[in-house]
């Protein structure tokens, strides 16, 4: 349990994706101007994230480590996940067009997240069990939806701040997630 | 050494026969009628409309959130078809074209510096308000010309952004690119122009640029009452009661004049 715990909390906070590891910065930067849309990103991308975690831990223990092929785990799992988010829309469609819509435009963009794949990469580097990847890949997304949504809340406030012209929109976004990740470096050491 | 290869083959094979077994079994058919309406749409994605482009202005028409005439880039034929699907009216929209309304190149108007940063009107504009000596002129380094979708503005060789008529559609990416803020969106009916922005004294003109309107009213004199009016020593057409093209021969420094350009030559003659 104990060990369960100190998993989840290093995901989420001490090596938060975004923050700590640096994937998925091009969504943090792009959908995170209102909170609205960080939040429809951010489950879209726990759904996924959690998903393909179990997809690809599956893909990992039953063809790859068998047949003796991890060396092409970056090929294979870019091509599960891109399936597998393609068959979620459809049957999301068709099945719950509220969630799909409320998810919209960001699940396909979620193809290309560096961050599901960076996800499932990791925990076939560190060879957890099929379990321990899904809690991982799990934690690690509800990681990157607090972060959107803490970054997306201070583009909120600075929208209303007085910025310098030269630094309006893009610059001091980037000089805002610099020291927002300064700050979770504060949790370095948390939880073993 | 096959078995790799075989794997990854595998693997491939079974997502692309899945997706398209749930796609065959599960998909949603596309609406036929946003399909007819995306076929008549002219496919330039130039957003003209407002929307992120041709594919989302379908859709919001399909769905009756949007209405058909919008598209700037549409002959009138097309709007028709669309409008006789939706089973709507089309609004008759006054077709427009953009003017750059500047007419100093390097031989009439004067720099005050030299700039050799990035080839881009938007970053040398950051640099003292851009280098021609009049705080009104094209900047000359076409960021105009890369934003059109249509390839309808060119650079002339004396660093000055020429609108093509024939090419233009109107779709206003350049108004919103150019930093001087000196490219309009007129009516295309209009004959003639003022290729000019500054309402400075016309003597203030005169030191830095041999080609601006000089304020003289020789145009509003010839004009009918109400046609053009003067915004400081800046003459102003109005395009709700636009002057005739003869008046254009009244203006000492040619600033007056019709939009009409030479064709311009096709991509494959320029070698660009």
């Amino acid at each position: 349990m104990g060990e369960i715990i100190s998993l989840v909390v290093g995901a989420i906070l001490v090596n938060n994706f975004v923050l700590s590891r640096i994937l998925g910065i091009c969504p943090f930067l792009g959908v995170s101007k209102k909170t609205s849309t960080a939040l429809g990103m951010g489950g879209a991308v726990i759904f996924v994230m959690t998903l393909s975690g179990f997809v690809t831990s599956v893909i990992n223990h039953l063809i790859l480590i068998p047949y003796n092929i991890v060396y092409l785990q970056t090929i294979i799992f870019i091509l599960v996940i891109a399936g597998l988010v393609q068959v979620v829309e459809i049957l999301l469609q068709r099945f719950s067009p509220k969630l799909y819509h409320a998810l919209g435009i960001y699940l396909p963009l979620i193809t290309t997240n560096c961050a599901v794949l960076g996800s499932a990469i990791i925990c076939t580097k560190e060879n957890s069990s099929i379990i321990t990847s899904v809690i991982f890949c799990f934690a690690s997304a509800i990681g990157f939806a607090l972060a959107l949504l803490i970054f997306s809340s201070l583009r909120e406030k600075l929208d209303l701040a007085k910025v310098p012209e030269s630094f309006k929109g893009t610059p001091i976004a980037l000089v805002t997630a610099g020291l927002l990740a300064m700050a979770f470096m504060g949790f370095a050491g948390l939880a073993g | 050494m096959f078995t790799p290869i075989l794997i990854l083959t595998a693997i491939g094979l079974f997502i692309a026969f899945a997706v398209a077994i749930i796609v065959r079994y599960f998909g949603m058919p596309e609406d036929p009628l946003k399909q007819q309406i995306t076929d008549l749409m002219p496919g330039a994605n130039c957003g003209g409309c407002g929307f992120a482009g041709c594919g989302a202005y379908a859709t919001a028409m399909a769905e009756g959130k949007a209405k058909p005439g919008k598209c700037p880039s549409m002959n009138s034929e097309n709007a028709a078809k669309i409008a006789e699907l939706l089973g709507v009216t089309v609004e008759k929209s006054e077709p427009m074209v953009a003017i750059v309304c500047c007419s100093g190149d390097d031989n009439t108007a004067s720099r005050n510096a030299f700039y050799n940063g990035v080839n881009n009107c938007r970053d040398a504009m950051q640099i003292d308000a851009g280098t021609k000596s009049c705080s009104y002129g094209c900047l000359g380094l076409g960021s105009c010309a890369n934003a059109c979708p249509f390839h309808a503005i060119e650079m002339t060789p004396q660093h000055l952004a020429v609108v093509h008529p024939e090419l233009c559609t109107g779709c206003g990416k350049c108004v919103d690119t150019c930093p001087k803020n000196i490219i309009k969106l007129v009516p295309r009916s209009a004959k003639i122009h003022v290729f000019c922005s500054s309402p400075l004294r016309g003597a203030e003109k005169r030191k830095v640029c041999k080609s601006g309107c000089i304020g003289c009213q020789k145009c509003k004199k010839a004009a009918e009452e109400g046609q053009i009016e003067m915004n400081g020593s800046l003459a102003v057409i109005n395009y709700e009661n636009p002057p005739a093209a003869e008046i254009a021969s009244q203006c000492p420094t040619h600033v007056l004049r019709s939009n009409e350009t030479t064709p311009k030559k096709s991509k494959e003659e320029t070698n660009e």
